[in-house]
């Protein structure tokens, strides 16, 4: 079994010789699965180890490298893996939604959206305009939100302090809206099949309205003037991991980093749900402006400038709700959720790329499989082909410039 | 020197029939004590406005519960930093891990041996100043490769390599912009350099051979940031890809030795490039030099030499320059850094030496240009008046902004 | 292309190693002989109707139940030139279930490979990396399928609660600290 060739085996470790001072510990923890036999005198392997201010969660990345450049590198996962795809099988159905939101912790509304989705398709649930617009409200607020953390943190690894801090600001205000809506700041259950969880409190209108003016007009200025276009931010980025579109196609990158090296495809023009394709907006594609098509640059723009495509999709959406009628929000959501026998493989947009779920319901209340393709795992996959060849600080760069999220990869 | 021996005579009559070797001790050493225990309080101060500052350019507090405004909280973070323990990683070298905090500061602090606060209030008045502080400066970058090496890690060893050629590239624009002022003056005391900008705000060799002598002051001071690790050259301290560069295992007292240092560091920087360019102890208008005597009624106070003053405002504001750029500006690459050093700064820096010493030599402009004389004031005026335009229009901006969110609040 | 006439076109391409369809689910796929999932695949992109560029997902099904007990993987397959998808599946016995890879068609299913085989222990011939991906190196087992019992000790530790743990809190005592009052103000009512 290939499995059982340990990392015991694999290569002697950095583990070094044993302490006396601590029993049983195991030999050579730790290790690098890398033979080092075969290492070349100039060559170094560093550890990017799990506990690392820049890898965005439990990642560890070890590197081979000759001096600052990288030969190799070789992406481990599964330090946050909590089994969430064998719990789905020993809960309902809205017992699993609560485990869907700590997937992709950092924007949690597009995760349930996805799975409540999933279950009305293969239910034939149809919700109705009212709650398909909340859901839509949401899920763009999310957006924004997660966007601003993903920008905010990529600025703070590229060693720019302050927009990170500007970014968090606004993002607290979404989460203000979020709290008062349904009592949660981070991970929400709001979602549910069949509804969402909580109607829109009196005044949410307005307050999302003040604050995407203040976006609209000082948040998102000030950030493209103050870093987005600097010039040595620029020159971290313009020419550094650069990906070109069939090869992003083949290792499955979607969402913002697709659309960074070329291709305008996004779900909620191509596949729409819940509304989407009524309402009005672009889909943001990478430009090459400073450099190579594809480059973390392009990313990095892709998901700055689709912050302000969500406010267009909000100012619509907060247009229909003032003028739709309301129902019942809790109409649709059935008392026992008992999908047909069958399966189903949905997908969304969420901030991240393509979030798929593929169901398998054999007609009991419990999910019989879900499989979550979260789109920060195949973005992870082609890491280690764009590391080559970078210096280390560059290695930084490209991670958050995918905008990993570790929960999701591990789930 | 001697003016410190016949102050010593004055005070104590009956030293002048010690032995000389004791005599000699005491004025070599009372002197330099005095200046280390005062700039040694510095760090206390500048820990404390970076940390105000950073907070107010991101919209934030900063420290505000220990004590009033959070002015005690630097002494609260030395206490624990005293009391934490000093932990010794396993492998490391412990005969240089402990030399290497000691090392970086006896570079950070002898350079204060040759500042002159005032026309006699120098420790030590070496003729060979300018030469002293360059070549004293650079043990801290023995004291960093050796940090790196003891820590017996490898970030360690690579924030120590990227340190080491950081600093040396950037040692030699940074050496050559020296020669100019020395120069003009034809001595290497830096004495005599605050003397030959005698005169007033518009002889200061900030505005001598206008625009080339501002553009010699920029590049000393970019290469001067490099050489103390500050951001945008933060690389060998880089807190998001090596965690914390060459000092990441060192922890407690030493830590705080490291902290220390370079913010020593930034200060002797800023305090050489007032010397050399802002004109030292001398103030803009020569009137200001001395105040008094004051008579209140029977009390007379004066006349106070404000050299001090001067010297402690123009260094203050230098550093207040280098904190704001550290919050703003994101950090560059190793090898973009080396390109700006050794392609961008060392050329104009021989250009300016060869020109400027063109000049220096000709009886005409041996001075300086002939409209120097009209440069100083003007501009001066201008950056105060445009500093003051901007704080006016934050003013406003801030206090429509308090008038919106007040508006807002009122359902 | 509707799913009908991309089934049409493999069963005309590949004949007897299609071995049926579901075209009328929601997600509608066609049925593959194992050996031949390799060749299926290029031929599913590099055909020019076809197009499918992109694999979405590949997930790997336990069924011990059915008849017969069979692991199923399922790959779903999108076309970026055409927009449209498909799905393929794979049936494959329970004791040592294997299939060749297709990681040379389409680069992300090396890693969904390797989860495949980490979960649920299926073996992908020609896999260049056949590493665990989510699970420590050092786990036995496939814990995904049906039949999986938690192992008692993991490297010396108790992987479940103990018995004394479990008697404490049926005795009616709290194992944990509390009740707290999580009740927040609420900052959006005005006191009226």
């Amino acid at each position: 079994m290939p499995s059982e060739t340990t990392a015991r085996e694999a290569g002697r470790g950095e583990g070094g010789p044993v302490d006396p001072a601590w029993p049983g510990q195991p030999e050579a923890v730790g290790t690098s699965d890398w033979d080092q036999d075969g290492l070349d005198t100039d060559e170094m392997i560093v550890n990017m180890g799990p506990q690392h201010p820049a890898t965005h969660g439990v990642l560890r990345v070890e590197l081979r490298t000759d001096g600052e450049v990288v030969r190799a590198a070789r992406p481990h996962i599964g330090y946050l893996h909590r089994c969430f795809e064998k719990h789905c099988e020993n809960v309902d159905y809205p017992g699993v939604m609560p485990y869907t939101d700590r997937m992709d912790y950092v924007a949690a509304m597009g995760n349930t959206l996805g799975f409540a989705l999933t279950v009305e398709k293969l239910s034939g649930i149809e919700v109705s305009p009212y709650v398909q617009t909340i859901r839509v409200v949401m899920a763009e607020l999310q957006r924004i939100a997660s966007h601003a953390v993903a920008v905010g943190t990529y600025t703070m690894d590229i060693g720019a302090f302050t927009p990170f801090l500007h970014l968090l600001r606004d993002r607290e205000k979404i989460l203000d809206l979020f709290e008062w809506t349904c009592g949660a700041r981070l991970l929400y259950n709001y979602n549910w099949v069949g509804g969402v969880s909580h109607d829109l409190p009196d005044g949410f209108v307005r307050a999302t309205r003040d604050l995407l003016r203040e976006f609209d007009s000082v948040t998102f200025p000030e950030l493209l003037d103050l870093i987005i276009h600097n010039r040595i931010f620029v020159r971290r980025l313009s020419h550094v991991g650069v990906c070109r579109p069939e090869l992003a196609i083949s290792y499955d990158l979607t969402g913002p980093n697709l659309r960074g090296s070329g291709p305008a495809r996004d779900l909620r023009k191509d596949a729409p749900y819940s509304g989407y394709e009524t309402y009005d907006f672009d889909v943001c594609v990478g430009k090459g402006q400073y450099g190579p098509l594809g480059s973390c640059f392009d990313r990095n723009w892709v998901r700055t400038v689709e912050m302000r495509e969500s406010s267009k999709i909000l100012h619509q959406a907060l247009d229909r709700l003032e003028k739709m009628e309301r129902t019942d929000v809790h109409e649709k959501v059935p008392k026992r959720v008992k999908p047909p026998k069958g399966e189903i493989y949905f997908r969304t947009e969420a901030p991240r790329g393509q979030l798929g779920y593929y169901l398998v319901s054999d007609g009991n209340v419990n999910p019989y499989r879900v499989k979550v393709k979260s789109p920060c795992f195949t973005a992870m996959s082609v890491f280690h082909h764009l590391a080559k060849g970078m210096m280390i600080a560059d290695v930084i760069a490209l991670i958050g410039s995918l905008d990993i999220v570790l929960g999701e990869i591990d789930r | 020197m001697d003016a410190t021996y016949a102050y010593l005579v004055q005070l104590l009559p009956a030293a002048a029939g010690w032995p000389p070797w004791l005599v000699v001790a005491l004025i070599a050493a009372l002197p330099a004590l005095a200046c280390f225990t005062f700039m040694s309080l510095g760090p206390l101060v500048y820990v404390y406005a970076e940390r105000k500052i950073s907070a107010f350019m991101q919209d934030r507090l900063g420290p505000m519960r220990v004590g009033p405004y959070g002015l005690l909280q630097t002494a609260a973070d030395t206490v624990k930093l005293l009391f934490k323990e000093a932990i010794f990683p396993k492998g490391v070298d412990r005969r240089l891990f402990v030399i290497a905090p000691v090392l970086v500061n006896v570079g950070a602090f002898m350079p204060f041996v040759v500042i002159p606060w005032g026309a006699r209030l120098q420790p030590a008045d070496l003729n060979v100043g300018v030469f002293y502080v360059v070549a004293i400066a650079s043990l801290s970058t023995v004291g960093l490769i050796m940090a790196g090496w003891a820590s017996n890690n490898k970030y360690s060893l690579f924030g120590a390599m990227r340190s080491a050629a950081q600093i040396v590239s950037y040692e030699i624009p940074a050496v050559m912009i020296l020669l100019v002022p020395v120069m003009i003056v034809g001595s290497l005391s830096l004495h005599d350099i605050t003397e030959a900008q005698a005169g007033g705000l518009q002889s200061w060799f900030l505005f001598r051979y206008f625009p080339l002598m501002p553009v010699a002051f920029v590049v000393f001071f970019v290469a001067g940031l490099a050489e103390t690790n500050r951001a945008p050259f933060d690389i060998p301290e880089a807190e998001s890809e090596l965690v914390a560069g060459f000092h990441t295992e060192y922890s407690g007292f030493f830590f705080a030795m490291f902290f220390m240092a370079e913010y020593t560091e930034m200060f002797v920087l800023s305090a050489v490039a007032s010397v050399l360019f802002l004109g030292g102890y001398l103030a803009p208008v020569p009137a200001l030099q001395q105040i008094g005597p004051v008579t209140i009624g029977s009390l007379s106070i004066g006349p106070v030499a404000t050299g001090w003053l001067w010297l402690w405002l123009k260094a203050w504001s230098l550093v207040f320059v280098m904190m704001w750029l550290r919050w703003t500006l994101p950090r560059s690459r190793v090898d973009q850094l080396m390109y700006i050093a050794w392609k961008v700064l060392l050329p104009i820096a021989l250009v300016l030496v060869a020109v400027v010493g063109f000049f220096v030599l000709q009886p005409a402009t041996a001075g300086g240009f002939p409209w120097d004389r009209w440069v100083g004031w003007p501009l001066a005026a201008l950056l105060v008046a445009f500093l003051f335009f901007v704080m006016v229009r934050a003013l406003q901006w801030n206090r429509r902004r308090a008038q919106e969110l007040a508006a807002q609040v009122t359902p | 292309m509707d799913p009908k006439a991309i089934h049409e076109t493999l069963v005309a391409k590949f004949g007897e190693k299609i071995q049926g369809a579901s075209l009328e689910a929601a997600s509608p796929f066609s049925v593959v002989a194992a050996e031949a999932i390799a060749e299926v695949a290029a031929f599913c992109k590099a055909d020019p109707d076809l197009a499918f560029d992109n694999l979405m997902c590949l997930a790997g099904v336990d069924y011990p139940k059915e008849t017969p007990p069979r692991m199923e993987v399922v790959y779903q397959l999108l076309s970026y030139t055409h927009l449209h998808t498909f799905a393929l599946k794979v049936q494959l016995p329970r004791e040592n279930p294997a299939v060749p890879t297709v990681e040379r068609t389409w680069g992300v299913a090396n890693w969904h490979e390797r989860e495949a085989w980490d979960l649920l222990g299926i073996t992908f011939l020609g896999h260049s990396d056949p590493r665990r991906i989510l699970l420590p190196d050092d786990w036995e087992g496939h814990p995904l399928r049906k039949d999986w019992q938690d192992p008692e000790y993991y490297n010396g530790m108790h992987v479940k609660p103990t018995q004394q743990m479990a008697e404490r809190a049926l005795a009616g005592e709290t194992i944990g600290v509390g009740p707290f009052d999580f009740t927040p103000p609420n900052r959006h009512v005005k006191e009226e």
